[in-house]
């Protein structure tokens, strides 16, 4: 495993921090702390009912945010159901990020510099379509790779090894990331499959494998940095299992994580948590404080009930706006339909 | 007997034939330690241990071919998919190749398989977890369909389908889980499978629907009283074979029909309910049979979902429809 910065914040692994200035070392603590303050606010509004589908990520910060901050603004993501973070940073507004929660399709129309693809609700369907991306960034003659993230979970599925194969044999600029978080909602990972690490699944497909902590932000900046330049050198691509842990169930539709993790487990993850990990770190090079951290929270919080705002106030979808988006003309049974439902709405 | 829900008279199902046939092996994502995202399976692995119930690697695809290897080593496998939208990952194993099963080994071999999943709107789901693919399956010869309406059919269905020699679609409506119960024997019983049910007799007109829209048919059959239309209410049941036989009996009755699906007006059942009704009872209608169905979009996760499903209201309207035509 991987690591540059160990429980402590110390550094284990001179030779591989990565270089970045303070500005940006800060900057990641702040996307991190952000992050969490999200995840926090995220469930309350579940709760309340005022966000849709929600797949909670406090825990998981360093893997998505260290490998998100190694990219670049023309890399293409195509994440999965618990990647919504990646997005935010990539540029999707924060409003749009919440409509999508409520199933609304505004929050998939991104905006045209925001190169990716809503969350992938199914399984592995990220990882073929990642191997596509690669290969015609390639064929375009881009400086940009295709990003794609699933769990341990879907490492089993058929389209994992698909895609992961497909653009290696195309030497395409892809990255697979695999957030082994241990659990796939119920099913921790040693029941998932008899390899060692999800890394190696790598070999198979002669590909670059990596195995990061992924509670150790500076890591998985580190590694990811490294395959994304490999890859768009037509180094071809790599897998990236960055070993994490999700605090909270799996979704907010009614997991219950005690019935399958014990509290000694959570504990025992609890205590590599990335933020305090990194603060530790930045505060020895007297980069951060309480101030600082306060300073985010307090903005987080307001910035996401200016969208909660937004979101609320843009206009409720409705079935007439679904028949409209189906194809670019309105064939006849939907024209028909439109009719219909437009006397139907206006009831 | 006790009141169960759906939910219970499900698991109640499967504990009895784990029970009574040391073949039967529940499977899938989930299913075990968990006791299955909506607790189908609850506490049967500890009834049964880990050998006959258990959890899979995440991947339907191998579900679905895991399941055909057991059944070809005698077992009688209860697959779980855990929600309707990724049974696209398994459609090989499903239709390619668990329903050709006997054809593929010149009726030497039997696929006595049951597949559960749910489906079906209203709860507020994310994308592709509320579809109603259940005409994709029924276009597939070999493959029984089953949907049941209430508690007391799900447990006597299930049973009959996990006896079964072949293959059978199980597909429990997620908004039926836990809205109501029902009385349900404790003991062991089955429904017939292919056989439609007359859930309310009536002689103006016939409301054909399966899974939840059989409260909504009800629903609206209550209200029609109102207006002195006696509705005939048929829940389907099986959805293939659809059993032709109760609805032609009906339609002489009635001599009006008003078939109603969740699932978008071109995906299948309705359809193909119309279509055998009007090469077999042509003559006994007054009117075109309707439909009322959901319109040809994707499902709406969640935001539009109510306009989006048919309601008692869409039914009341189509029956005016077909009484004055
Ligand atoms: C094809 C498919 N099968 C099943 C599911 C249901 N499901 C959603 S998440 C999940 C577990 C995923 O675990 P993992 O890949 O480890 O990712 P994590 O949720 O832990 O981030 C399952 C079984 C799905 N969404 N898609």
């Amino acid at each position: 495993m991987f690591q540059v910065l160990d429980e402590n914040g110390e550094v284990v692994n001179k030779e591989y921090e990565p270089d970045l200035s303070d500005d940006n070392l800060k900057e990641l603590m702040r996307r991190m702390v952000y992050t969490r303050v999200l995840d926090q606010r995220s469930i309350a509004l579940n709760r309340q009912g005022r966000l849709g589908f929600y797949a909670p990520t406090a825990g998981q910060e360093a893997s998505q945010l260290g490998s998100h901050y190694a990219l670049e603004q023309e890399d293409f993501l195509l994440p999965a159901y618990r990647d919504v973070p990646q997005l935010i940073w990539h540029g999707l507004p924060l409003y749009q990020a919440f409509l999508f929660s409520r199933g609304h399709f505004h929050g998939n129309q991104f905006p045209e510099d925001v190169h990716g693809l809503s969350p992938q609700i199914i399984i592995g369907a990220q990882y073929t379509q990642t191997a596509g991306v690669a290969l015609g960034l390639k064929k375009r003659g881009k400086k940009a790779v295709a990003v794609t993230y699933t769990g341990d979970g879907g490492t089993s599925q058929g389209d994992f090894y698909e895609g992961v194969n497909f653009a290696g044999a195309y030497n395409a600029p892809a990255l697979f990331f695999v957030q082994n978080n241990q659990f796939a909602i119920s099913v921790p990972v040693e029941k998932q499959t008899n390899a060692k690490t999800l890394a190696q699944k790598a070999v198979a497909a002669g590909v670059e494998g990596y195995q990061v902590d992924g509670m150790d932000v500076l890591a998985v900046y580190a590694v990811t940095k490294k395959a994304r330049e490999s890859a768009i050198n037509g180094e071809g691509p790599a897998l990236i299992e960055t070993l994490t842990y999700r605090y909270g169930p799996h979704t907010m539709a009614g997991d219950d994580p005690t019935r399958y993790r014990t509290d000694d487990l959570d504990n025992e993850w609890e205590k590599r948590d990335p933020l305090i990990r990194f603060r530790k770190y930045l505060e020895a090079k007297n980069l951060w404080s309480e101030e600082d951290e306060n300073k985010v929270i307090e903005e987080a919080k307001e910035e996401i009930k200016a969208a909660i705002k937004k979101a609320d106030n843009h206009p409720k979808q409705k079935v007439t706006d679904l028949i409209d988006i189906m194809h670019e003309e309105l064939p006849v049974n939907l024209q028909e339909q439109m009719e219909e439902y437009r006397e139907k709405e206006s009831k | 007997m006790a009141q169960k829900t759906m939910i219970q008279a499900i698991t109640d199902a499967m504990q009895h034939e784990l029970k009574n046939d040391d073949n039967v092996l529940v499977f899938g994502e989930d299913v075990g330690q968990n006791g299955g995202v909506f607790r189908a399976t609850e506490g049967l692995q500890d009834e049964f241990g880990e050998e006959r119930v258990f959890d899979t690697p995440l991947a339907e695809s191998g579900i679905g071919g895991l399941a055909l290897g057991l059944a070809l080593q005698g077992f009688r496998p209860v697959p779980e998919i855990q929600f309707i939208g990724f049974i696209y990952e398994a459609m090989d194993a499903l239709n390619g190749q668990i329903a050709r099963m006997r054809y593929r080994s010149g009726d030497t071999k039997s696929a006595p398989i049951t597949v559960r999943t749910p489906f079906g709107g209203g709860v507020h789901t994310p994308e592709l977890h509320a579809d109603s693919l259940e005409g994709m399956i029924a276009q597939q010869p070999g493959f029984r369909v089953v949907v049941p309406s209430t508690p007391y059919d799900a447990k006597g269905l299930l049973i009959s389908s996990i006896r079964n020699n072949d293959p059978v679609f199980f597909m429990e409506h997620m908004k039926l889980y836990r809205s109501f119960r029902d009385e349900v024997p404790d003991e062991a019983y089955t429904v017939e499978l292919d056989k439609a049910d007359i859930k309310r007799e009536g002689k103006d007109v016939t409301l054909i629907g399966y899974g939840a829209m059989v409260h909504t048919a009800l629903k609206a059959a209550d209200e029609l009283e109102q207006e002195n239309i006696d509705a005939e209410v048929i829940d389907l049941r099986t959805l293939s074979p659809i059993d032709t036989e109760t609805i032609v009996e009906s339609v002489k009755k009635t001599n009006r029909v008003v078939v109603i699906q969740e699932a978008q007006r071109q995906a299948g059942i309705a359809a193909n309910v119309v279509s055998e009704i009007q090469e077999r009872a042509i003559l006994h209608l007054e009117a075109p049979i309707m439909r009322v169905t959901a319109p040809d979009t994707v499902y709406p996760f969640s935001q539009a979902e109510e306009v989006w499903l048919p309601n008692h209201k869409d039914v009341i309207n189509k029956v005016n429809e077909v009484i004055n035509f």
